[in-house]
């Protein structure tokens, strides 16, 4: 097996607050491979973004990286010189953002936006970047390209310029696209349309993708793997159809009971009861202990470990006393 | 675009046909004009050849056309105290009052603009905590006072700057310059730094609070996010959006620019409108005064308009709503 093109390693992200340290990101670790699509969700504030951020470089003061490490293809990013970072994002490491209709800045013509990242990048005349920029357009689904290339951001539609944004993201052939929910702002038949398309774009360049959202229809249409964040941890990672279809840690399985299926039988969905805990009031041990059904004395005090559960990893104790082999 | 620029100057000579009212109004208003022109003892059947002549006998509305139609060709009557048209008048003090104007408003502008952007890239700074502190002293000081402290400064006791005048001035056809000379530009320069000092805090503290804004919008982030040079970013993608309502408020001010510098013209004893102004309202000129108001409502006439349209060569979402409305 090759070297994942990401490899995050107990990362930790930290915010510096008035009422002190607020820990965003506590030891999260995972993998994305060569062409692979990795889901992340959770619920909002669980550290999806921040992970996202952080991967590329993003975070802001007062947070930062407290921990851990993060590769591209091996080399160490999480600890680069701002500037090295710089030349590695964009170039390297593309990023679409949620909403399309404030990504774009609205004085410039999405062409020029889309040659001045070319040429940050890549040592392209202005003509050829201009070439490349047309290319780029058509690949991701905008008719007559060689028109529009001279449009302003305001004379495209929502999903029009959510695939500006995604030709500004893979303009220069990033190993690795971080999609930080591309599709929660467009409309539902426009979202499948860039699931679809960011999709392909990762099948056709080998390009990993790290797909962050709360849509679980979405992941279970896209992605690979999955990996179930809560409350700044993994709580299980996996191939998606084994995480959907046999879900392991007991929020993984309240998320899957919650999504409406298509055949109708008028059963209630199921719900999770409560909330997730705010960043500074986390509960000792497993943070998802005071929602959780199953939770016994152990889950109170000590904090569980990723644990191997065939193709699946999960951390909850449920599964510490059984012997992995037998549950494989 | 035509018919919105239309549409505007439509408006605009709506505006300056209320300020006519105005003006005009102040002749029947502030005393009978007759008894500034002529002395006491004028005999009442001379006052009566004088009212006749200046056709201040005819019936008001008649005297309003006549007056509208007049000002339209710049034509204001004559000074009492001058004994000089009005226009003549003001066209000879204009080029001081406008380039002193220009002056005040570039320095306001290129200082203002750099001090904002410097103290919202490097907030923590000691300079940008330095500028902000300067800013709240131009901001609360009165104008004529900071002109005073300057004279005092260089011109009384360094003895670098001319305390009053324009200094040599050189002719180019009826406009007079001081720009072509040594002295000049020397005399300039306290004048136009008292007229543009609140204007540049104002810049400033704007394009400050505008850049920290725009520094937080998504694309912003995503500009980060694609990797461009934090240069790009800054002085391409940041300020070119900061300038939008920079660019308003600059125009806009500009107007009371040449409204403010009565009083720095008086400090400095100035030779331009607003000296002129000042010295007709000692002594109830009444033409020049309606004539200042006129001019001066012309020009923030038409500065607005003027900004309307740039508005529209900046931002390319305003000529997408304007081409739809027409």
């Amino acid at each position: 097996m090759t070297d994942p093109i990401l490899s995050v390693r107990n990362l930790q992200v930290e915010f510096a607050s008035r009422r002190g340290t607020l820990r965003a990101i506590d030891g999260v670790s995972f993998d994305i491979a060569k062409g692979e699509v990795l889901g992340v969700v959770g619920e909002s504030g669980a550290g999806k973004s921040v992970t996202g951020l952080a991967v590329i470089g993003l975070i802001d003061p007062p947070g930062r990286i407290a921990g851990g490490e993060i590769r591209l293809a091996g080399l160490r990013i999480d600890n680069l010189p701002p500037e090295e970072m710089r030349r590695i994002r964009g170039k390297r490491i593309g990023m679409i953002f949620q909403d399309p209709l404030t990504s774009l800045n609205p004085l410039y013509r999405v062409g020029d936006q889309l040659i001045e990242t070319i040429r940050t990048h890549l040592n392209l005349s202005e003509t050829a970047a201009r070439r490349r920029a047309i290319d780029l357009l058509a690949e991701v689904g905008i008719p007559a390209p060689e028109k529009r290339i001279d449009g302003y951001p305001h004379e495209f539609s929502g999903g029009m310029r959510q695939r500006v944004v995604i030709a500004l993201a893979i303009c220069a052939e990033p190993e690795l696209i971080i999609a930080d929910e591309p599709t929660t702002a467009l409309d539902v038949s426009v979202q499948a349309q860039i699931i679809s398309l960011i999709k392909r774009l990762g099948r056709d360049h080998g390009t990993a993708v790290m797909l962050v959202t709360h849509d679980m229809g979405v992941i279970a249409e896209a992605s690979d793997r999955v990996a179930v964040m809560y409350a700044g941890r993994v709580a299980e990672i996996g191939p998606v159809q084994d995480v959907v279809r046999n879900p392991l840690h007991p929020y993984a399985k309240g998320l899957m009971g919650a999504i409406p299926t298509l055949a109708g039988d008028d059963k209630r969905l199921v719900q999770i009861p409560g909330s997730m805990p705010r960043l500074s009031a986390i509960p000792r041990g497993c943070s998802f202990n005071p929602r959780c059904a199953f939770a016994f004395d152990r889950c109170r005090v000590e904090r569980p470990e990723p644990l191997p559960r065939g193709t699946q990893s999960v951390a909850c104790h449920l599964y510490d006393s059984v012997p992995a082999e037998s549950a494989a | 675009m035509l018919a919105f620029t239309l549409r505007r100057a439509v408006q605009a000579i709506g505006v300056m046909f209320a300020v006519g009212i105005i003006a005009f109004s102040m002749f029947r208003f502030a005393g009978d004009p007759i008894n500034q022109i002529v002395s006491l003892d004028t005999p009442a059947a001379e006052r009566a050849a004088v009212r006749k002549s200046l056709g201040l006998d005819d019936p008001v509305p008649v005297q309003f056309v006549r007056y509208f139609a007049d000002a339209a060709q710049f034509k204001f009557g004559v000074s009492y105290q001058f004994r000089q048209p009005v226009s003549t008048l003001l066209m000879e003090r204009m080029p001081a009052t406008l380039e002193l104007a220009i002056c005040a408003t570039v320095f306001a502008m290129v200082s203002g603009i750099l001090m904002g952007v410097y103290s919202a890239l490097r907030r923590d700074t000691l300079l940008a905590k330095l500028f902000q502190a300067v800013s709240l002293i131009g901001i609360s000081l009165p104008t004529f006072l900071i002109g005073i402290l300057l004279i005092y400064l260089f011109a009384v006791t360094l003895g670098w700057l001319p305390s009053f005048g324009r200094g040599e001035v050189v002719k180019l056809g009826w406009w007079t310059t001081g720009l072509l000379t040594l002295s000049g530009l020397k005399a300039l320069i306290m004048p136009s730094i008292t007229l543009g000092l609140f204007q540049m805090t104002l810049i400033m503290r704007l394009v400050r609070a505008e850049m920290l804004e725009v520094l937080r919008t998504d694309y912003i982030r995503f500009a980060r996010a694609r990797g461009l040079t934090t240069r790009a970013i800054h002085f391409g993608h940041a300020l070119k959006n900061t300038l939008i309502p920079v660019i308003t408020v600059a125009g806009l001010q500009f107007g009371s620019v040449i409204a403010f510098s009565i009083i720095t013209e008086t400090v400095f004893q100035w030779p331009g409108m607003g000296l002129l102004f000042v010295q007709a309202v000692q002594n109830v000129d009444i033409p020049i005064m309606a004539a200042y108001l006129l001019m001066v409502s012309l020009i923030f006439v038409t500065i607005n308009l003027v900004v309307d349209i740039l508005y529209t060569v900046v931002d390319p979402r305003l000529r997408a709503t304007v081409g739809r409305a027409t």
